[in-house]
C-alpha cells in the first residue's frame, strides 16, 4: 500500500510515529526495528520517509540479491560491472561503452506516455551520469492479451511515450521486442535500454569525496509528483490501483535534452568529483548512494532546493520523483565556473549543501534539523532476505507426433507471420527516430540493430531478447535461453558478443513459487553468461508484477552488446541477389513444446521448451561469426521464434527475392522441421563461388550444416506447400498491427 | 564554401548537419549558439532538425523569435543562401520566411521512414545536381511535418516552380500512400521566390555514405556548392 499521508502529517515533522503509520510505510516490525537500531532512537516523518524508500523492493534489491550475487560479472573487458549507475566495458582505443536496461513497469500501467517516457529519461540519466553521450535506445515490451480492453491503449500510449521522450532529446531508439500474452493483462512491462560512449579516462562514478566539498543541485525543480514512486513498485496492484496515478512522474525531453548536453559540458572540464542522477527515490536515494558509497556524511540545507511549488515540506522533498535532476559534488571554489554553464543551459543549479566528516545525512530546513541518518548501514545493512522458493515443476515432453499437421502449409505458415507475436513491429518503429546521430547502420528488423562508434570503423550491436514463456514452462532453460539468444542475434550480423544487462521482470516474491521461478531463471542464465563468456554488467530487478494474486510470465530480458572493429563487415538478414545458396546450421529436431506453432495454430501452452545446449551455441555461433568476418556470407539469420519457415519468410520479405527450398525432414514431422523452435541455429545465404568453402570450413569444425535451397525468382516455394509471392507474404506480415490499432 | 549551422536550445540534428557540411566542403561550419548575437559571413545557414525548445508551442514558433533569427532574417535578406531541414523548415515558416505552416501529421503520429521523393525543379541552389523529375530516397523523421498552404499560395507555389521535392511511390507517382504526414499536393519542399531559401522535411544530411542506406543526400550539399562556385 502507498502510505496514505493527510495533509496535517506532511506539514509537520514532529508527528507521532505510530505503528500504523510505519506499516503504511511498507516497513515490517523487523525492518522497523533495525530502523531504531541504527538511528539510536524513534526517526522522524522524514527519517520514516526515507527508511520506507530506501529499503523498499525497488531500490534496495532485498528479494534478489542473494541471488543476484551469483551471476558472473568479470571478465577482462569489464570496466565497471554492477554497482555503478550503469555496467562499463573497454571497446579499445580508450573508449568504453556505458548501458543498463531498466524497468518502469508499474508507472506505464497507471499512465503509459508518462510512464514510458519517464523510463527512457530515467535510463539515458544513468548512462550519461557516468559520462557518456547516449548514442542509441532500445526496448523491451510486453503487453497482455491483443483482445485484452486495456491492450491497445497501453500500446498506443506505451510506443508514444517513448517516441516522444527518446525523438526530442536526439538518440535514436534502433529496435526491441514487443510481445503479447495474457499474463500481461494487468501488468505491462516497459523496459528501456541505453547504451552511451565515453572515453575511458572521462568515466564518472557516484562516490562523493572531499570534506567541505559543494554539493550541487541542477536540472528541473522539486515538485510533489512522483512521492513514493519507489515504494509503489514495489507492491502488487489491486483495484484501487487508479488511485496511483499522481505517484507516476511527468517527463520533459526538453529539460534532458539541456541537461544532458550541460552534464556533458561540466564533465568535459575537471571541477567534478562525483555525479549522480535522481532516479528511483530522487533526492534521497541519489544522496545517500554518493555519501554511503564514499564514506562521507551531506549536510543539506533543504530551503536551498528548487522548487515547482510553494509549501513543500522536507519529507515532500526527499521524496519527490520529480524527473531530470542531479546531484553533484564539485572541486571547492568552482561553484561559478559550474553555474556559468547551467546558466547557459537555462537550467536549475543550486549549491544545497556540503561534505562532511559525520558520515551523516543531515538536513536542515527553516533552520531546524529535520533528519540525521548514518548513510552507511541506511544502505549497506538494509534488509536481505532468503525469500523461500520452490522448483518450478518440469513440464512433460510434447511429441511433436501430438500435435496435428496443417492442412495446408502455405496458409499456415501465412497465418504464424501475420499472428500477433510474429507479425511485423513497422508501426512501432516508425514512431521512434531510428536514425537521429546519422549512425545508425542497422534499423529494427534485422537480428540486432547496429550503431556506429561515430567518426571510426567501430560499431556496437545490440539487441534485445527473452522468451517468457519458455521461462514459464521451465525457468533455468528460459533464463538460459535468453542470455543465448542475445549471444546468436549479436553473432548473427558478425558482432563479438561482450555483455549483458538484465532487466529481471518476476511476481511478487512473497510467493514461494514465483521465487522459483526467480531463482531458475538466474541459475539458467548464470551458466549461460559463463559457457559463452559473456558476463552481466548492469541491470535492473522488477517484482510485484502481479494484481490480485496472479503473476506475469517470468521475464528477464536481457540486453545484450557487441562490438565490431571493422563496421564493414556487418550483414543482415536479405540476401543480396538471386542464385545465393542457403545454408542451415545446427540441428533440426522439430521441437514443438512451448513454441509459437503450438500456441498460433492450435490455441495450446503446453511442453517443455527447447533446450540450449551452451556448447553446440557456442560451436556453431563461432563459426558463423567467422564466416561473416571472412566475407564470405551475404546474409544470415538466426532461427527463433516460430521456427525455420518463419525464419525464411523474414528473410525474402527483407530482400523483396524469392526462395527455392527443399528439406529433408527424415522422420520427422514436416510441421514439426518447419515451426520447431530447436535452438542455436542459423541460416546464411551464400553467394556460389563462396559454398563450397563455407561447408568445408563448418565440417571441419564440427558444425552440423546442410544446404536448403537458393534465392530466387519473387516467391518463397517450400517442400509441400504452394508457392507464397513476395507481396502476399508480406501483406500478411505488415497488416495485423496497424489494422489492430486501427480499431476505435 | 563557407556555412554556419544554428543551434536551438534542443536542436539535436545539428551535429549530423556540421557533420555533412564538413564532409562536403572541407571545411567545419561556424556552430552559432542561438543566443549569439552575430553569424559570421558565409554562402549557406543551415537551420537544423530537433525539437527547439521542446517545440512545447507550435513547432518552431521560439526559435523563429530568437534573437540569432533576426539574422538569419538579414542573411537571407541579403540573397543569401538559407537551409532549414525538418524542425528548420518549421522555423521558416513561423519567421515567414516561407510560405505555409507544417501541421501535425495526418496519422497524428511521429513517422520515421524512408520516403521517395521526386525531385520537381532542379534549377535552384538547392537541387541542382539531381535531373529533373529523379527519384530520391530520403529519410523523414517528424510529428509535424503535414505541409499546409492556402489555394491561392499553393497555386503560387506550383505555377512558379516552387516545390522543390515531392512524396512519390517508387514508380515516380504521386500517391496518397506515399504522402507520409497528410502534406498537400505531396509537397516536401519548397523554395521561396528569390530561389535563396530551402524549407524540407526530409533529411538529406542522414543519407551520404553507403553505409547509411544510401547517397542520395549527397545531391543536395554538392548542388549548394555548384550554385557558390
Amino acid at each position: 500500500m502507498t502510505p496514505k499521508i493527510t495533509q496535517d502529517i506532511k506539514w509537520n515533522n514532529n508527528v507521532n510515529i505510530t505503528p500504523a503509520l510505519v506499516k503504511e510505510h511498507g516497513l515490517s516490525d523487523d525492518e522497523y526495528a533495525l530502523c531504531l537500531k541504527i538511528l539510536g532512537r524513534t526517526p522522524t516523518l522524514t527519517e520514516l520517509g526515507i527508511f520506507s524508500v530506501m529499503w523498499s523492493e525497488h531500490c534496495s534489491y532485498k528479494s534478489s540479491k542473494l541471488h543476484l550475487k551469483t551471476l558472473p560479472t568479470k571478465a577482462p573487458w569489464v570496466i565497471h560491472g554492477p554497482g555503478e549507475n550503469a555496467g562499463v566495458i573497454d571497446i579499445g582505443d580508450n573508449q568504453a561503452l556505458i548501458f543498463k536496461m531498466e524497468s518502469h513497469n508499474h508507472p506505464s500501467y497507471i499512465e503509459p506516455y508518462q510512464g514510458a517516457a519517464t523510463g527512457v529519461g530515467g535510463i539515458l540519466r544513468d548512462v550519461f551520469t557516468m559520462g557518456a553521450r547516449p548514442i542509441a535506445n532500445m526496448n523491451a515490451l510486453r503487453f497482455g492479451a491483443p483482445d485484452h480492453p486495456k491492450t491497445r491503449h497501453l500500446l498506443s500510449g506505451v510506443v508514444e511515450g517513448i517516441g516522444g521522450y527518446g525523438n526530442c532529446v536526439g538518440v535514436p531508439t534502433v529496435g526491441g521486442e514487443t510481445n503479447f500474452h495474457p499474463s500481461y493483462n494487468g501488468n505491462i512491462l516497459v523496459n528501456a535500454m541505453t547504451v552511451g560512449l565515453a572515453d575511458q579516462d572521462k568515466i564518472f562514478l557516484s562516490a562523493a569525496a572531499g570534506i567541505g566539498n559543494p554539493v550541487i543541485y541542477v536540472g528541473s525543480k522539486t515538485g510533489r509528483d512522483g512521492i513514493h514512486g519507489a515504494t509503489m513498485a514495489s507492491t502488487e496492484f489491486t483495484e484501487d490501483t487508479e488511485e496511483k496515478r499522481p505517484t507516476v512522474q511527468v517527463g520533459d525531453p526538453f529539460t534532458e535534452k539541456l541537461l544532458i548536453e550541460a552534464c556533458l559540458e561540466l564533465m568535459s572540464t575537471d571541477m567534478v568529483v562525483a555525479i549522480q542522477d535522481m532516479g528511483a527515490a530522487g533526492l534521497t536515494s541519489s544522496s545517500v548512494e554518493m555519501a554511503s558509497g564514499g564514506g562521507v556524511g551531506f549536510a543539506f540545507n533543504l530551503d536551498m532546493v528548487p522548487q515547482r511549488e510553494e509549501g513543500m515540506t522536507p519529507y515532500e522533498m526527499m521524496l519527490s520523483e520529480s524527473q531530470e535532476r542531479m546531484l553533484i559534488v564539485l572541486k571547492p571554489g568552482r561553484e561559478a565556473e559550474a553555474k556559468e554553464i547551467f546558466d547557459r543551459w537555462d537550467l536549475d543549479f543550486a549549491v544545497i549543501g556540503v561534505i562532511t566528516d559525520t558520515g551523516n545525512l543531515t538536513l536542515t530546513f527553516k533552520g531546524e534539523v529535520v533528519a540525521d541518518i548514518p548513510t552507511q548501514p541506511l544502505a549497506d545493512n538494509s534488509p536481505e532476505y532468503d525469500r523461500p522458493w520452490i522448483k518450478t515443476a518440469p513440464k512433460a515432453d510434447l511429441n511433436a507426433a501430438d500435435v496435428t499437421a496443417p492442412q495446408d502449409m502455405k496458409q499456415a505458415l501465412l497465418k504464424m507471420i501475420g499472428s500477433p507475436n510474429l507479425c511485423s513491429r513497422n508501426w512501432i518503429w516508425q514512431q521512434y527516430d531510428t536514425q537521429v546521430m546519422a549512425d545508425t547502420i542497422q534499423k529494427p528488423g534485422g537480428d540486432a540493430a547496429v550503431v556506429r562508434i561515430h567518426g571510426t570503423d567501430k560499431a556496437v550491436a545490440i539487441t534485445t531478447d527473452c522468451t517468457p514463456r519458455y521461462c514459464y514452462a521451465d525457468p533455468f532453460e528460459g533464463g538460459k535461453q535468453a542470455v543465448a539468444e542475445t549471444w546468436r542475434n549479436l553473432t548473427a550480423v558478425g558482432a563479438t558478443p561482450l555483455a549483458i544487462t538484465d532487466c529481471l521482470n518476476f511476481g511478487n516474491p512473497e510467493r514461494p513459487e514465483i521465487m522459483g521461478q526467480f531463482v531458475g531463471c538466474i541459475e539458467g542464465m548464470r551458466e549461460a553468461c559463463i559457457a559463452l563468456d559473456y558476463p552481466v554488467v548492469s541491470g535492473n530487478v522488477s517484482l510485484y508484477n502481479e494484481t490480485n494474486g496472479t503473476g506475469i510470465h517470468p521475464t528477464p530480458a536481457i540486453g545484450g552488446v557487441g562490438l565490431f572493429n571493422d563496421s564493414s563487415k556487418m550483414v543482415t538478414i536479405a540476401p543480396k541477389a538471386e542464385g545465393e545458396v542457403l545454408i542451415l546450421i545446427g540441428e533440426t529436431k522439430g521441437h514443438l513444446g512451448a513454441s509459437l506453432y503450438l500456441d498460433v495454430m492450435e490455441g495450446r501452452e503446453e511442453g517443455r521448451p527447447p533446450p540450449v545446449d551452451l556448447a553446440l551455441e557456442k560451436k556453431n555461433g563461432d563459426f558463423v561469426r567467422v564466416q561473416i568476418n571472412d566475407g564470405s556470407i551475404s546474409a544470415c539469420h538466426d532461427i527463433s521464434d516460430g521456427g525455420l519457415y518463419v525464419a525464411l519468410a523474414e528473410m525474402v520479405m527483407a530482400s523483396e527475392i524469392g526462395m527455392d527450398i527443399t528439406i529433408d525432414n527424415g522422420n520427422t514431422p514436416l510441421h514439426a522441421y518447419a515451426f520447431g523452435e530447436d535452438q542455436g541455429r542459423y541460416i546464411l545465404s551464400v553467394s556460389p563461388e563462396h559454398r563450397d568453402e563455407v561447408l568445408r570450413n563448418a565440417r571441419a569444425g564440427g558444425v552440423t550444416v546442410q544446404i536448403i535451397g537458393k534465392t530466387t525468382g519473387a516467391s518463397l516455394t517450400l517442400t509441400a506447400a504452394d508457392p507464397i509471392s513476395v507481396s502476399e507474404l508480406v501483406g500478411n506480415h505488415q497488416s495485423w498491427m496497424p489494422d489492430y490499432m486501427s480499431i476505435d | 564554401m563557407k556555412t554556419a549551422v544554428i543551434v536551438f536550445p534542443a536542436s539535436n540534428c545539428d551535429r549530423d548537419m556540421i557533420v555533412a557540411l564538413e564532409k562536403i566542403t572541407g571545411h567545419k561550419p561556424h556552430i552559432i549558439w542561438h543566443q549569439d548575437e552575430e553569424i559570421p559571413p558565409v554562402d549557406l545557414i543551415a537551420l537544423p532538425g530537433g525539437f527547439s525548445f521542446g517545440d512545447y508551442l507550435r513547432c518552431g514558433a521560439m526559435a523563429a523569435r530568437s534573437p540569432v533569427t533576426t539574422k538569419v532574417i538579414e542573411h537571407a535578406g541579403r540573397g543569401g543562401n538559407v537551409i532549414g531541414i525538418c524542425n528548420g523548415f518549421q522555423v521558416l515558416t513561423e519567421t515567414g520566411l516561407l510560405p505555409g505552416a507544417l501541421m501535425r501529421n495526418e496519422s497524428l503520429k511521429f513517422v520515421c521512414k524512408d520516403a521517395r521523393l521526386r525531385v520537381e525543379n532542379n534549377d535552384t541552389p538547392f537541387t541542382n545536381a539531381y535531373s529533373e523529375g529523379q527519384i530520391i530516397t530520403v529519410p523523414v523523421a517528424h510529428h509535424d511535418g503535414n505541409y499546409f498552404a492556402d489555394d491561392e499560395t499553393l497555386k503560387a507555389l506550383e505555377g512558379e516552380g516552387r516545390v522543390a521535392f515531392r512524396y512519390v511511390d517508387n514508380a515516380g507517382q504521386v500517391t496518397q500512400a506515399s504522402n507520409p504526414n497528410g502534406s498537400r499536393n505531396n509537397i516536401a519542399g519548397i523554395i521561396n521566390r528569390r530561389k535563396n531559401i530551402l524549407g524540407m522535411m526530409p533529411h538529406p544530411e542522414r543519407l551520404i555514405e553507403d553505409a547509411q542506406g544510401g547517397t542520395d543526400g549527397l545531391g543536395f550539399f554538392q548542388s549548394m556548392i555548384n550554385a557558390i562556385n
